[in-house]
């Protein structure tokens, strides 16, 4: 066992393993066009640290540790691997996925020892290191079984082994707990902390994507902010607590806020460039969310409930138990559709949300369109089409072309079904998912 | 482990080593399998080496010779899988890794599917003879040929498809482990196509009984091949008047066919169970075999096998394809848009090139009069075709949901429908044959049943799988509501199986236009009975050696499948699977 974490006291503590500078990555939109992913991306980790990328789902999180692992590469920038710039994918990065990736065709041992023979390791090299591994994970007695006979925690276990049984120097983790219960993900994080800290993983860095705050700041030393549209890095925040923290402990609250308070920290560069697209195309390039009006009157009904009309974002998550990927697309649409407005860690329903609260089914409808017409250029757009077409009908393709010439082909998607789900909700327009037109009249 | 005193783990195996030594009932009967099988691969394999002189290819009406013929029969089946599955790990990769690839193998597979097998074998058949002169083995290629052209489609699209849908997670995690090509496709590729590879290379064989039994005695022109086997064994039967020697071969057919999906169809797709991803999808009722779990619990077996296993392994594992880096101009050649336009020029030259031979080639000999004439005769096969799906549908959909409907029947019934599937319906075409000679019945009218004999029992056992997927608490709502009669058949269960009837529907009309050009000209002694049809005019130029006119037949019934798919189940099964699928 001793073997399996050669260096990581040994190493100097402040050794740079990773940096990337200035880090571009675009994907092809049409023929010639490119999409801008994220944009000015400078990062370093060294050896002996847990890092968290923390950031909404779309902001290009995974994009980056794909370019970490060597999956893909920048369009411009540099990534440096201990000093020389990184080719490929190589065997001292080793990754571990959302969704466990586990061949289920494998046994848990084959599956940890996989990897292994890409090393050129002899077969017995190859048993006794990934038994090690397992016996190391706390999947004992589990060697032979496929991983469709274990439960969501365990097979997340057998992922852990997979990667660490490489001995990388640096673990890619993207969101590693997110697909499990909240219970498990406890115990898996806190066995995960406690052999880190006894210096039993053979592993010197972690980069960990997360969706899940108090996650990210009960284990890194270190949370990177990631932004949106283009993603970069907006903030950065050390985590000095000692282990083992706790979640109720004060200044683990405190930090917990802080990083609430960055996330939702009006971002100067965001509101310029939508000021600038407000400007020049009428504001059709905002990407909306694809959530459901249920949801968004249920959000304000618990805030007028249980809160008073204001409430603290990390409480208000703790509440509702979601993630930030869950929460914020809600309360960004409740910002954007001017029923609440969201600072500085807090959200605070305006008089027109509070009087969503108060009216009827008909009445709030008649409000949600209201305020849709005026807020959301797209839907505005929309319904302008529709009435001066004497046919009273358009295609799904007039508008998603239009989108696409600022964004993605799948964000103009996702974007076009919130606006035709909430366009329905409001009774704006109709939507044929047959035929793939709106029309102005439900032809019913 | 660490818990328990060295000395006890040495005992326990010691204990369970022991235990693993002796052979227990189920190895002698699996031994048994294995020696037996290899040894009449030898003997078989032997047979095919014989010169192509008399005494060879004499066929004798002896019911003892079937065993032989069947045999011969199996072989031949069995080459063509091999070449079939070849044929697909080399190009569904190749397709589902290269686009450029994909531009070309796909659109050619699809419009494969669509040309009739038995016309593959009148243009084959003499090049494959002069290929290998005087042996036997010429014929045999041809025949393995025509077969694995009737299997090899579906599994391309299958392993393709596969390929495609291959999780991104996995293919990061091959990639970020650095597996290497070839390890890569054992370790992800191959397993993670197997269970849809298996179910379709299951399918296909069953589809290809009917073409190995009919490729095995046929005549271009002047050349008349007769293979050892039980097709020529029925057609001899046919020239002399010998409904029992035909009973004889039904018989051993009936045998062979229970074999294959008792031995090979039913073990085959257990074991694919393992390799399914999404196991926990709760519509999935997991297959079983007891040949499978019989193996699996034979001990001796499991000994001779693992060294097997072990070899197959090791060879999956031999890094080779480590990813070779071209030299960086043609890397940079390769990926250029000019190259892109090259690419499209050189394939719209090689269309129009092809097209303009074919249009020489027919138009230069047989004139455009002939080519509406076979038009005209595709439209009636068609309305053939078309008419008997529909009455077979009448027949099985309410037939397949009464079955589906109820578990029991439904575990009893699917498998005998899948069973009738596979059996050659061309072995039962002479008993019909003789009964339309006996009673002079109009041919054009009753010659048309044979055509969906093998082919309805898709749409039976696609109903009766569809049909007991149907969710339960769907029917209890509808019970609650009282919902009943035409109401309950339109509203309730003709929806929730349409997808499924669809699926076995497109199998049945592909079935019924193969099987036209043997189901609308048909002997019996020298008496030739003969509908019209796009059928009978392709079997009738290919008796006459005019391949013109096979061309043209081809070409047209090909035109018409690939039309009738795009035109009518493409858009149906797409409005079906969006709108009706129970979510």
């Amino acid at each position: 066992m001793t073997d399996l974490a050669p260096s990581r006291a040994a190493a100097p503590a402040a050794e740079v393993l990773l940096e990337i500078k200035n880090v571009r990555q675009t994907y092809p939109r049409g023929r010639s066009d490119h999409l801008l992913v994220m944009e000015g991306v400078d990062l370093t980790l060294k050896a002996g640290e847990i890092v968290g990328l923390l950031g909404r789902s779309g902001a290009g999180k995974s994009s980056l540790l794909r370019i970490i692992a060597g999956l893909s590469r920048p369009a411009s920038g540099e990534v440096n691997w201990r000093g020389a710039p990184l080719r490929g994918p190589t065997e001292s990065i080793a990754m571990v996925f959302q969704s466990f990736a586990l061949f289920p065709w494998l046994t848990v041992q084959q599956n940890v020892e996989l990897g292994l023979e890409a090393l050129g390791l002899s077969p017995e090299e190859r048993r006794s290191r990934s038994l090690q591994a397992i016996d190391l994970i706390g999947l004992d007695g589990f060697e032979n079984a496929y991983p469709k006979e274990l439960s969501g925690g365990m097979r997340q276990r057998v992922g852990f082994a997979r990667g660490i049984v490489m001995q990388p120097e640096l673990l890619l983790m993207d969101e590693p707990f997110s697909a499990l219960d909240v219970l498990t993900a406890e115990t898996l994080r806190t066995d995960l902390i406690e052999l880190w800290m006894e210096g039993k993983l053979p592993l010197r860095s972690v980069l960990m994507v997360s969706h899940n705050i108090e996650e990210a700041v009960l284990m890194c030393d270190r949370v990177v902010i990631f932004a949106a549209n283009p993603g970069r890095v907006a903030a950065e925040i050390r985590i000095d607590l000692k282990h083992p923290r706790h979640r109720d402990d004060p200044a683990f609250r405190a930090l917990v806020d802080e990083v609430y308070i960055r996330m939702t920290r009006p971002d100067a560069a965001r509101e310029a460039q939508q000021a600038a697209a407000q400007a020049a195309h009428g504001g059709i390039g905002i990407i909306l969310p694809d959530v459901s009006p249920n949801s968004l009157a249920g959000l304000m009904e618990t805030l007028t409930g249980d809160f008073a009309d204001k409430a603290d974002l990390p409480e208000l998550a703790d509440e509702l138990s979601m993630e930030i990927d869950e929460l914020f697309p809600l309360t960004e649409t409740l910002q954007l559709l001017g029923f609440a407005e969201v600072a500085h860690g807090d959200i605070r329903l305006t008089p027109t949300g509070r009087k969503f609260v108060d009216s009827d089914v008909d009445q709030r409808k008649r409000l949600f369109g209201e305020q849709l017409l005026a807020r959301v250029p797209i839907a505005a757009l929309i319904c302008r089409v529709l009435e001066e077409r004497p046919s009273h009908r358009a295609p799904y393709r007039r508008f998603s072309e239009e989108l696409e010439d600022f964004m993605s082909e799948d964000l103009a998607e996702e974007t076009l079904g919130a606006v035709i789900t909430w366009g329905r909700y409001a009774e704006l327009f109709a939507w044929d998912e047959q035929g793939q037109a709106f029309s102005l009249e439900d032809p019913a | 482990m660490a818990t328990v005193h060295p000395a006890l783990t040495a005992f326990a195996d010691l204990r369970s080593r022991s235990r693993r030594w002796t052979p227990n009932v189920w190895d002698i009967v699996i031994f048994a399998f294995v020696i037996g099988g290899l040894a009449l691969i030898a003997v078989g394999g032997r047979q095919t080496l014989k010169p192509l002189s008399a005494p060879n290819i004499f066929i004798s009406l002896d019911p003892w010779v079937l065993p032989n013929y069947a045999l011969r029969t199996i072989l031949r089946m069995f080459a063509a899988m091999v070449l079939s599955l070849i044929c697909t790990f080399v190009f569904g990769s190749l397709a589902a890794k290269s686009r450029r690839a994909e531009m070309i193998i796909i659109p050619f597979v699809d419009v494969m599917q669509s040309v009739p097998v038995l016309a593959f074998l009148s243009f084959t058949v003499t090049g494959f003879m002069a290929l290998f002169p005087g042996q036997v083995l010429g014929v045999e290629m041809a025949s393995i040929f025509a077969v694995f052209t009737s299997q090899a489609w579906n599994m391309v699209f299958s392993f393709y498809h596969s390929c495609r849908t291959i999780p991104r997670e996995l293919k990061d995690l091959s990639d970020s482990m650095r597996l290497g090509a070839w390890r890569r496709f054992w370790a992800l590729e191959a397993p993670y196509a197997a269970p849809g590879l298996i179910w379709n290379a299951m399918m296909s064989m069953s589809g290809a009984w009917f073409f190995v039994v009919a490729s095995e005695a046929i005549s271009v022109g002047q050349t008349t091949v007769s293979l050892p086997g039980v097709g020529s064994y029925v057609a001899l039967a046919v020239q002399q008047h010998d409904l029992h020697a035909i009973g004889w071969a039904v018989l051993t057919m009936l045998v062979v066919i229970l074999a294959y999906d008792q031995i090979l169809f039913r073990p085959l797709v257990a074991w694919s169970e393992k390799f399914r991803v999404d196991a926990q999808a709760s519509d999935h009722r997991p297959a079983t075999s007891w040949l499978l779990d019989l193996v699996q619990r034979a001990q001796l077996a499991r000994r001779i096998g693992r060294p097997i296993g072990n070899l197959m392994s090791s060879l999956a594992s031999v890094r080779v394809g480590r990813p070779m880096s071209l030299p960086q101009p043609v890397r940079a050649a390769w990926s250029n848009p000019a190259s892109e336009i090259v690419w499209y020029v050189v394939l719209a030259a090689g269309a129009l090139w092809g097209l303009w031979s074919a249009v020489v080639y027919i138009g230069g000999t047989v004139g455009w009069p002939e080519v509406f004439n076979a038009a005209f005769l595709g439209g009636v096969t068609l309305l053939r075709v078309v008419v008997l799906v529909a009455v077979a549908s009448v027949i099985w959909v309410p037939v397949g949901v009464w079955i589906g409907l109820r578990p029991k029947w439904a575990a009893a019934a699917q498998p005998v429908a899948q069973f009738l599937a596979a059996f050659p319906s061309n072995l039962l075409f002479p008993l019909v044959v003789a009964g339309i000679v006996r009673y002079r019945l109009t041919p054009d009218i009753w010659l048309s049943p044979l055509m969906i004999l093998g082919t309805q029992w898709y749409i039976l056992f696609n109903v009766i799988a569809g049909a007991s997927l149907f969710p339960a608490d769907l029917l209890e709502a509808a019970d609650s509501l009282q919902v009943k009669g035409w109401a309950w058949w339109r509203k309730v269960i003709l929806p929730g199986i349409f997808p499924a009837y669809v699926t076995g529907a497109i199998t049945a009309v592909g079935g019924s236009w193969n099987a036209s050009i043997l189901a609308e000209v048909a002997s019996w002694g020298t008496t030739k009975v003969e509908a019209h049809g796009l059928g009978s005019y392709i079997a009738a130029a290919t008796s006459n050696g005019d391949l013109h006119r096979v061309l043209l037949g081809t070409a047209v019934m090909a035109l018409y499948v690939v039309a009738f798919n795009r035109l009518f189940w493409e858009p149906i099964f797409a409005w079906g699977s969006k709108r009706l699928r129970a979510e």
